[in-house]
């Protein structure tokens, strides 16, 4: 097996409050290896985003272990490892779609033609290769989010990290960028760190599920999928989709103690 | 026109009511008058005399707009009797203050949102700066610009500039921070810098609060002028005006120079307004 692009040992996360201190995360252990795509499911609560946001060094872990590209995550945000992709799109209102993506690429200091040549190419990856010169709002909610993965992408960064970047969204919608988001991993061969809490999502997307249970934040299971890496939508309705959804369910099931 | 109607409708409420106080209060001078001269006053007699004294108690409207248009357009616009002069005057310290206010008020305002010593600091020497009684003060900051051999634009100025830099900080400080924290999470996740973030996330967010805040300094900074234009005996600006109108008793002077500094101001904001529009529709932020 190649060694792992994220390592986590015994990852616990603690906030001090007025009362009792709140376990976001407690010994979360986990590898995920190059081209992986992981999905974090569970109750809010269980501490899936703020895991992701642990690996994106923007909250530092309590205690144990982990590791990004052999690196702190804080040393790997500073290489600029990770794209991230949050719930909402996040575009700036006064640039233009391809603005917007260029935005990391000026910050990063990547030359002009470069640039140019780098929106370009990301804003065909997601289908949007018509509307670099258009505004956010002349664009609708799924084209948006679509915007801000290319935004995510242009800087070539190995990992993609998206924390529910499709939970805003109709299903009509979703299962579309779903079916576009598999096309570009099989592109691109990105490791994706994935939070939802669809379980037909996760069962959808990922080649390992993670199921996650709160209080404290913790790992229940880890599904390796058994399905294919080629998926067309019908895989939804074969055994073996509803049988790992069937796992998933029992998973949260069990680390749900409804109190 | 359903908006020009309750604008009107109110204007005209103004203007009625102000003649009727015209009336009441001009009314004992006009009795007295007439007791000296032995003559009985009637309502009519009384209604008529009551709006064209020379120098009323309060001046009828249209005693002041009379005032007002001999001021400004009565007059060749370098004398020294025409509004259109003093308030040139005027408007050239408080652009001058407003402009050194804006800056200041800015400047200060991003070292607040990015030092904690400064965050920690400045703030309350702020608030006391702006509890400070300017017409106390006034006299004193032209007392010592004076002796230092500076008169003229800059004293007023930097009253103007005392008044006006408040808002903004106040504004701008609210405004740098108005980024959400996905926004900042996003920067973070780029590994930028605070002066990029600066660039190109905290100033274009916090221009509706700039905008704001400069329409109340732009206010400010005029009222902060013809303050600095009472004292001293000054003899140009609206200030200027209001001041020998009240030692000769002039009062339809004074409301006029009034009228002239109100205009100014509402023109100062319109402009400001305007401005903000057209920013805002472009960025995109009007929506």
């Amino acid at each position: 097996m190649p060694s792992p692009v994220i390592s986590a040992r015994d990852v616990s996360l603690t906030f001090p409050t007025a009362d009792a201190p709140v376990h976001a995360l407690k010994d979360v252990s986990l590898d995920i290896g190059p081209g992986d795509f992981v999905s974090f499911i569970g109750p809010s609560g269980c501490g899936k985003t703020t895991f992701l946001r642990c690996i994106a060094g923007l909250e530092s872990p309590t205690g144990g272990t982990l590791t990004v590209n052999g690196m702190t995550p804080d040393q790997a945000r500073r290489a600029r490892a990770y794209g991230y992709v949050f719930q909402a799109p996040g575009l700036y209102p006064w640039r233009t779609i391809a603005g917007n993506i260029a935005l990391p690429l000026e910050i990063m200091g990547f030359s002009r033609p470069d640039r140019a040549e780098r929106v370009a190419r990301v804003l065909d990856l997601v289908e949007l290769g018509q509307f670099g010169g258009k505004y956010p709002w002349q664009l609708s909610g799924g084209m948006q989010q679509r915007a801000s993965i290319a935004r995510a992408l242009a800087f070539d960064a190995d990992i993609l990290l998206m924390d529910e970047p499709f939970g805003a969204l109709d299903e009509i919608v979703r299962d579309r960028l779903n079916e576009a988001l598999l096309a570009l991993w099989a592109k691109t061969g990105k490791t994706i760190g994935f939070v939802t809490h669809s379980i037909p999502e996760a069962v959808y997307l990922s080649t390992k599920i993670v199921v996650m249970s709160p209080r404290p934040g913790r790992i229940t299971d880890v599904i390796d999928s058994p399905l294919p890496r080629q998926r067309p939508l019908e895989i939804r309705d074969s055994a073996a989709f509803i049988e790992t959804a069937h796992r998933v369910r029992e998973g949260l099931r069990a680390g749900h103690s409804y109190d | 026109m359903s908006r020009v109607l309750p604008v009107l409708s109110v204007l005209a409420a103004i203007v009625a009511l102000w003649y009727l106080a015209a009336v009441g209060m001009n009314a004992a001078w006009v009795r007295d008058q007439a007791a000296r001269a032995g003559e009985t006053v009637t309502a009519g007699r009384l209604l008529r005399e009551t709006m064209v004294l020379e120098r009323p108690v309060l001046p009828a409207p249209h005693q002041v707009a009379a005032g007002l248009w001999e001021g400004v357009a009565g007059q060749k616009i370098t004398s020294k009797r025409s509004l259109v002069w003093h308030g040139w005057i005027t408007l050239g310290a408080t652009l001058a203050g407003f402009a050194i206010g804006a800056a200041a008020g800015m400047i200060l305002a991003v070292g607040i949102v990015h030092n904690r010593a400064m965050d920690m600091s400045i703030m309350p020497w702020a608030v006391a700066s702006q509890t400070v009684p300017i017409l106390a003060i006034a006299p004193m900051v032209i007392v010592v610009f004076a002796s230092a051999g500076v008169t003229g634009l800059l004293p007023k100025a930097f009253i103007a500039a005392w008044l006006s830099f408040f808002p903004v900080l106040v504004g701008m400080v609210k405004g740098l921070r108005a980024p959400d924290a996905m926004q900042m999470d996003l920067m973070r996740s780029w590994n930028a810098s605070s002066g990029q973030v600066l660039r190109h996330l905290r100033l274009p967010v916090s221009l509706p609060y700039l905008f704001a805040s400069l329409k109340v300094a732009v206010a400010a900074a005029l009222v902060g002028t013809i303050v600095g234009e009472l004292p001293a005996g000054a003899t140009q600006g609206l200030g200027a005006r209001l001041l020998s109108g009240s030692y000769y008793g002039q009062t339809i002077q004074i409301w006029a120079a009034l009228f002239a500094a109100a205009i100014l101001a509402a023109a100062l904001v319109w402009l400001i307004g305007l401005a903000e529009r057209i920013t805002l529709r472009r960025m995109g932020l009007s929506r």
